[in-house]
């Protein structure tokens, strides 16, 4: 446990000193937002099209972050010191993980209401409760999943061009769920039926990855 | 929505089929090749091996 | 091809020479189980073109659902077992077991690539489109097939040959426990947009219908069976020709005495 807090403590406080991965993925998902009033040619968003560009626009500025997370560990050994030190091996994963969620809440921090102010009208605050038990419960299976990934993919050749084919196609039932439930949320008027069905698939696919990579990760830790 | 008439479906069915069995037989065209390089490796072999043997012996 | 060279290292140290000359073999039973194929899809042509009534909504073009179907279980079935596969390689380290989640891996892409083609003929004949979302299998499919794919370029980036086979176990369990959840996730979703129209006879499908659909997905099932047998064979048997080609030319050239060769006797799959 204490292993646990001291790698994800390390890498908070590298983020915040060196501030590399949040700003650039809050950059990116503000950019996003602006291209897509330009490419969809729309000045206000409700219901499924709000939810789509919502979150694919997340999902994309996620992937920027999971690149990153493992790249100091190679570069600089820490995979060595890991295996070194008498912990368990899946402190790392969940350490990661539990960075990444940081780094993604404090992303949405700052793009939900960039995204509220481009282009909902009126509800938001309303939906916000609940958007964010979606959200949440999106980060962790995106966390769970995109630090498995980058562990996988760092010991590659081609890494970064790796992670993202790799994470894209594991990420569409969160995709999928997520946007169905943002749908009546950011619907005008809002609604919330249909939700927890979303929600309870959500929690489904963090089950099920979380127990996978909880179950696995020892092996990609192996010399 | 109708269903095609038998002449058109017919075409649609033969193509599907169709796919399954090229794709089946280009498999099998590409294991005859492979069976063909490991025959002729295990030919370089024995001579490898024979030629030993007469060092050897 | 290069994957090939990707799927098993081509330089080892002497020392394992003695490991790797006794190997499973992966050809017993093949003659009998391709023997069993053919029956069976021969079978299952003379019933789907002779036997089975014509569908009363979609006509004679429903007929390729007695090959898609059964492809597209069969596909996913094999990469649910190719994670199977993978976590024995990660329990027992056996890289026979790699072999086999690779190239059930490698089926599952190929048997895949028929899915989808027979699926768009399927969707152009009955919808005039060539690809359709309203089919929550066949986008299902398309997603794990994406997915799959990229197994490929993660075998062939990976250098060290131990770690090769471990990621790439690690990557079909991952995948493997990710087709049901797919599947559940797009079902869930298209439900909600489109009524399934091309799968409709799944439920209430008459009973000639039926015996035909069983039949060809018997014959399929054992297609997949009998070729990944007959491609282990052959990677098999080239791996066995490389190392004894080594054998051979190191004892030519080097000065030292042959590594004693095991007699251990070959443990059939």
């Amino acid at each position: 446990m204490r292993a646990i807090a001291a790698i994800a403590r390390k890498d908070l406080l590298v983020e915040l000193r060196t501030k590399e991965s949040v700003p650039a993925m809050a950059l990116f998902a503000v950019t996003t937002f602006v291209i897509f009033h330009f490419g969809l040619d729309r000045d206000r968003l409700e219901g499924e099209l709000a939810a789509g560009v919502l979150w694919v626009t997340l999902l994309f500025a996620a992937i920027l972050g999971i690149n990153r997370l493992f790249v100091a560990e190679r570069e600089q050994g820490g995979f060595d010191g890991i295996l070194m030190a008498p912990i368990e091996r899946t402190s790392l994963l969940i350490a990661k993980a539990g960075a990444l969620i940081v780094y993604l809440v404090a992303l949405e921090l700052i793009a939900l209401p960039v995204f509220a102010l481009f282009f909902i009208d009126q509800g938001f605050w309303d939906a916000v409760p609940r958007l964010a038990a979606v959200i949440l419960l999106a980060d962790l299976g995106l966390a769970v999943v995109g630090a498995m990934l980058a562990s996988i993919a760092v010991h590659t050749r081609a890494r970064d061009l790796l992670l993202p084919i790799l994470l894209l196609p594991l990420t569409v039932p969160v995709v999928i769920a997520a946007a169905a439930a943002t749908k009546p949320l950011l619907s005008v008027p809002l609604e919330t039926s249909g939700v927890a069905k979303w929600v309870a698939v959500l929690a489904l696919y963090d089950l099920v990855f979380g127990l996978l990579a909880y179950a696995v990760f020892d092996f990609l830790m192996e010399d | 929505m109708p269903a095609l008439p038998l002449d058109e479906a017919g075409k649609y069915v033969a193509g599907a089929y169709g796919v399954f069995v090229t794709l089946l037989l280009v498999y099998v065209s590409i294991m005859g090749m492979k069976l063909q390089r490991i025959e002729r490796e295990i030919q370089e072999l024995i001579e490898l091996a024979q030629r030993r043997l007469k060092e050897h012996g | 091809m290069i994957w090939c060279s990707a799927f098993w290292p081509t330089r080892y140290s002497t020392s394992s020479w003695r490991i790797d000359l006794e190997s499973t073999l992966f050809g017993r039973g093949l003659k009998p189980l391709a023997v069993a194929t053919t029956v069976l899809l021969a079978t299952t042509l003379a019933l789907v073109f002779f036997y089975a009534p014509n569908d009363a909504d979609q006509g004679f073009i429903q007929k390729i659902f007695y090959i898609h179907v059964p492809l597209a279980i069969v596909a996913l079935f094999g990469f649910v077992a190719a994670g199977v596969m993978g976590a024995m390689h990660l329990r027992t380290r056996d890289d026979s077991w790699d072999a086999r989640s690779y190239v059930a891996i490698h089926m599952g892409v190929i048997f895949g690539v028929a899915v989808l083609a027979t699926g768009a003929i399927w969707a152009k004949g009955s919808w005039g489109k060539w690809w359709v979302w309203d089919e929550p299998t066949l986008v299902s499919f398309l997603i794990v097939f994406l997915l799959y794919v990229t197994y490929y370029p993660l075998r062939y980036s990976i250098e060290d040959p131990q770690r090769r086979a471990r990621y790439a176990s690690v990557f079909a369990i991952t995948a493997g426990a990710f087709v049901p959840i797919n599947f559940i996730a797009v079902r869930l979703a298209e439900n909600l947009v489109h009524p399934r129209v091309l799968n409709q006879t799944a439920g209430d499908m008459p009973g000639e219908m039926r015996l035909t659909f069983l039949v060809a997905l018997a014959g399929i099932a054992l297609l997949y069976v009998t070729l990944m047998k007959l491609e282990l064979t052959s990677k098999n048997a080239r791996r066995q020709l490389r190392r004894l080609r080594m054998l051979l030319e190191d004892e030519r050239t080097g000065g030292a005495a042959p590594p004693p060769v095991a007699t251990v006797p070959a443990k059939p799959v």
